[in-house]
């Protein structure tokens, strides 16, 4: 790929600009594209964007400053990120960064002088089950290992196309470990939208074809549909699955009842929370489920639209997502007329471009809106005025799997497994150190110390439950159970062995949220670096205790002022390790009860530097 | 007093009308709650986090926080007052922030609510950030270094003047405010001196040039009254001028 310049940039631009109207929802898949064609988006491309939709260029270029998989200099011919979650690192992931660079003769965040690859570190990439990972031109590889980088510096070298490159290199397994009622048995397209239309009619219609039993002038059978399946989801007492665990059947009803226009159903794909990998395999193996579940969210509130907003890092299953969205338009699942009832329903892809703060509701319908990902005002919610200002369903796609199933098979069938406040299955992500990392699914309920059993992880020092953002658990607490009533979470189940160094985590997770911080609020924005400088303080031998005082004191603040749940959670690692591993920071700490950040001899670097002298008088 | 219309404000029942968020009825009523971010003129924004309050028992921002009949807030007290304190700080040391030497000095309001908030250092090591200056304009001077990203000349520009001069880019603690140019410089812009974004930045980011001590120290708006006199009197004036 050559590098880019003026006239190339044009003729690439073209088809793109062509596939899209000049809607300004449409910048950030525009962009996202570009990017995949150039390897980057450059300013004559920023130009022609910007007098496409009308934007102004600083506004494209806020975007592309935003989204860490855009960039505004070209990546190389090759462009490669490794995931850099914990369990990456735990699988070596520094050492391989290494090893990459040094064969390629690349510096690690550089593109090497002859425009042919970079090396760069990335959140986590969803594969922390079969990790190392990274992505290479935006398609996930797993398993890598050094003798999977020499093939990788050898196709580099020969400049051989990544879509030539082994397959294996690309495979991406489910590993579905264990599964319960939810994930049992196939799931047979149309089943789910055709019992939400039929429900609540007496059993003899069931035997009539839809097209007959439904009137879309008159609406009454379809609108019965509609009421009695919402009448099945408050039944089921679903719960988000997305970690807040916001009744689903609330939400819906809300949305159904707020006037205005249009009504949107966005499905939440984005899982950015790294140690999640449960869409990954929800949307390769139950992508009918999840559609259907939209499909009959879009029947009960009465939209038209629904958008499944999905992570960068799938990028490689999206010729995968159109052939399933494709063949459900051609079976009458999708489409203007489903299963001949009249009723119109399909359903988008919108490609997020590396944000994890996407993954907060108000956040992700500005990126739909392809808008800088930032959070709305708390107020109003996105339920009353979502995208383009319009009622709207967010749900993650765990969530529409379930109400697709509870569509089917009622709220009672659901309700009658799992706690009394946690109704239903739960599929957890395990990874980190066990034997067999991968999907499982359990009725709510169950022990930390049953999933460490069944997943071979018994020996287990902690295990940080809901990802980052969640709940590190010890030794001592492997009893307590998953379920709201307890330990509430998005499915994350990262694994710690006896051998690790738990400051490690910490070191991860907090240059994790620095990272992803979306820069709105004070709080978040300055508190998550100021946290990191701490951490890296103690990291250096140089902690006193009086760091210490001040992360949890930082951690107070932001936990109460920042705008938002990553500002707000993002401090719970430290607190959870400073509570629960207090020995491992103790050990780094300088015996004084105060050392200063600033170090001396370090300050005299730059003056060194002018100087040319490195000779012992030159240093403290 | 109309009881089904007004809230407690540390004890202190405030009236308020339909829609009014608590920062506009406090404010109303008298009692100034601190902010940065926020203009009573423009929409609000949320993002300094400085007029987090507590309402019934959980924070939220003032400043776009409805009110709502019987609600018990919390403004003004130590706990608010120290985090108050703690987010100006981070506000100082993520940019440059060299009062002495800077022409905005008793006009800024970062500065102002430093002393109202009894600010005596900034406690953290600062970020010393470098960040570009963009000084190409013949009206004006853009230091990035000095911006708090509270967004209003964002706002305004884009929801008053209507020509979206500025935007932010990249995310986090690199944010930043960039220019609409070809350029990306501002003496490529459509910014004038008549814009309302020109006189809108409450810090020293975007100043216009050859206005230096024309106000001479010791006769700034902050050097006469302290911001929460200053800023509860500008508030009526706003009302009365929008409500006759």
């Amino acid at each position: 790929m050559p590098q880019a310049t003026a006239a190339p940039v044009q003729e690439a631009l073209l088809p793109i600009l062509q596939r899209f109207d000049t809607d300004s929802q449409n910048l950030l898949q525009i962009l996202v594209e570009i990017q995949h064609a150039l390897h980057c988006v450059p300013p004559e491309a920023v130009d022609l964007v910007a007098a496409h939709l009308g934007a102004t260029r600083a506004h494209v270029r806020g975007v592309v400053g935003f989204y860490s998989f855009l960039s505004d200099h070209y990546l190389g011919d090759y462009v490669i990120h490794l995931s850099d979650n914990v369990t990456d690192r735990m699988l070596g992931n520094r050492e391989l960064a290494e090893y990459l660079c040094s064969r390629l003769g690349v510096k690690l965040g550089k593109v090497r002088a002859d425009g042919r690859a970079s090396v760069n570190f990335t959140s986590c990439t969803g594969m922390c089950d079969q990790g190392p990972a990274a992505l290479v031109n935006g398609l996930a590889v797993t398993r890598l290992s050094r003798e999977r980088i020499d093939r990788m510096v050898e196709l580099i070298t020969a400049r051989t196309p990544v879509s030539a490159w082994p397959a294996e290199f690309f495979e991406v397994e489910d590993n579905f470990r264990r599964s319960d009622v939810l994930f049992r048995r196939p799931f047979e397209p149309g089943a789910a939208i055709q019992a939400a239309m039929l429900r609540g009619g007496d059993e003899t219609l069931k035997d009539i074809q839809l097209e007959e039993a439904v009137d879309p002038a008159s609406g009454t059978l379809w609108k019965r549909g509609a009421d009695e399946t919402l009448k099945e989801l408050y039944r089921s007492d679903l719960r988000g699955r997305g970690g807040a665990g916001f009744k689903a059947a609330i939400k819906w009803e809300t949305c159904r009842d707020t006037a205005g226009g249009e009504r949107y159903v966005v499905c939440n794909a984005d899982e950015g929370e790294p140690g999640t990998f449960k869409d990954r395999v929800l949307l390769h193996t139950y992508a009918d489920m999840v559609f259907e579940g939209m499909t009959v969210c879009g029947y009960v509130v009465g939209s038209g639209l629904g958008i499944l907003y999905i992570r960068q890092e799938y990028w490689y299953l999206k010729p995968h997502l159109e052939a399933v969205l494709a063949r459900r338009r051609e079976a009458g699942l999708l489409g203007g007329n489903i299963l001949g009832t009249g009723f119109a329903f399909d359903i988008d892809l919108h490609w997020g471009a590396g944000a994890y703060i996407c993954g907060m509701e108000s956040a992700m319908i500005e990126s739909i809106e392809g808008k800088r990902g930032k959070p709305r005002k708390r107020w109003p919610l996105p339920v009353v005025a979502g995208v383009r200002k319009c009622p709207t369903v967010v749900n993650n796609v765990e969530t529409f799997a379930a109400a697709g199933m509870i569509a089917l098979k009622g709220g009672a069938w659901f309700a009658a497994h799992g706690t009394m406040h946690s109704t239903g299955t739960k599929l957890f992500c395990v990874s980190g150190d066990c034997e067999r990392p991968g999907i499982y699914e359990y009725p709510f309920g169950v022990s930390v110390r049953e999933i460490l059993r069944d997943c071979g992880g018994s020996e287990a020092q902690a295990v940080q439950v809901s990802g980052p953002s969640g709940t590190t658990i010890t030794r001592s607490e492997f009893d307590r159970v998953l379920a709201y009533e307890d330990l509430s979470s998005v499915g994350t189940m990262m694994v710690f062995g006896p051998g690790r160094d738990m400051f490690e985590v910490v070191e991860n997770f907090s240059h994790f949220f620095q990272h992803e911080s979306c820069g709105l609020c004070t709080p978040c924005r300055v508190g998550t670096s100021l946290l990191v400088n701490l951490v890296d303080k103690v990291a250096r031998g140089k902690g006193s205790p009086m760091d210490l005082d001040e992360i949890q004191k930082l951690s107070h603040i932001m936990k109460t002022t920042a705008h938002c749940g990553l500002g707000q959670t993002a401090p719970n690692h430290l607190l959870d390790s400073l509570l629960k591993f207090r020995p491992v920071w103790d050990a780094r700490m300088m015996t004084t009860e105060f050392e200063p950040a600033f170090d001396l001899d370090e300050a005299l670097e730059e003056a060194r530097q002018l100087s040319g002298r490195d000779d012992a008088g030159a240093h403290l | 007093m109309d009881h089904t219309k007004t809230f407690f404000l540390d004890g202190q029942e405030i009236p308020f009308k339909e829609g009014q968020t608590v920062f506009d009825a406090a404010m109303t009523a008298g009692v100034y709650i601190p902010h940065l971010c926020h203009n009573p003129d423009y929409e609000p924004h949320s993002s300094c986090r400085l007029c987090t309050v507590i309402v019934n028992g959980r924070p939220f921002a003032a400043c776009t926080q409805p009110a709502v009949a019987g609600q018990m807030i919390q403004n003004d007290t130590p706990e608010l007052r120290e985090m108050r304190r703690t987010l100006t700080q981070m506000l100082f040391v993520e940019g440059n922030h060299y009062c002495p030497a800077c022409e905005k000095s008793g006009h800024c309001k970062l500065q102002a609510t430093a002393y109202d908030l009894g600010l005596q250092d900034n406690h953290f090591p600062q970020f010393f950030p470098k960040r570009e200056v963009d000084a190409t304009h013949p009206d004006f001077v853009l230091d990035r270094d000095r911006c708090i990203l509270c967004g209003h000349c964002v706002r305004v520009s884009r929801d008053v003047d209507r020509k979206c001069v500025f935007a932010m880019t990249h995310r986090g603690i690199k944010t930043e405010i960039v220019v609409d140019s070809p350029t990306g410089l501002l003496k490529d812009s459509q910014l004038t001196v008549e814009d309302e974004a020109a006189n809108v930045c409450p810090v020293g980011a975007l100043m216009l040039k050859r206005k230096g001590f024309q106000v001479p120290i010791g006769e700034r708006p902050y050097d006469q009254a302290p911001i929460r006199v200053d800023s509860v009197k500008n508030f009526k004036v706003r009302e009365e001028r929008r409500h006759g």
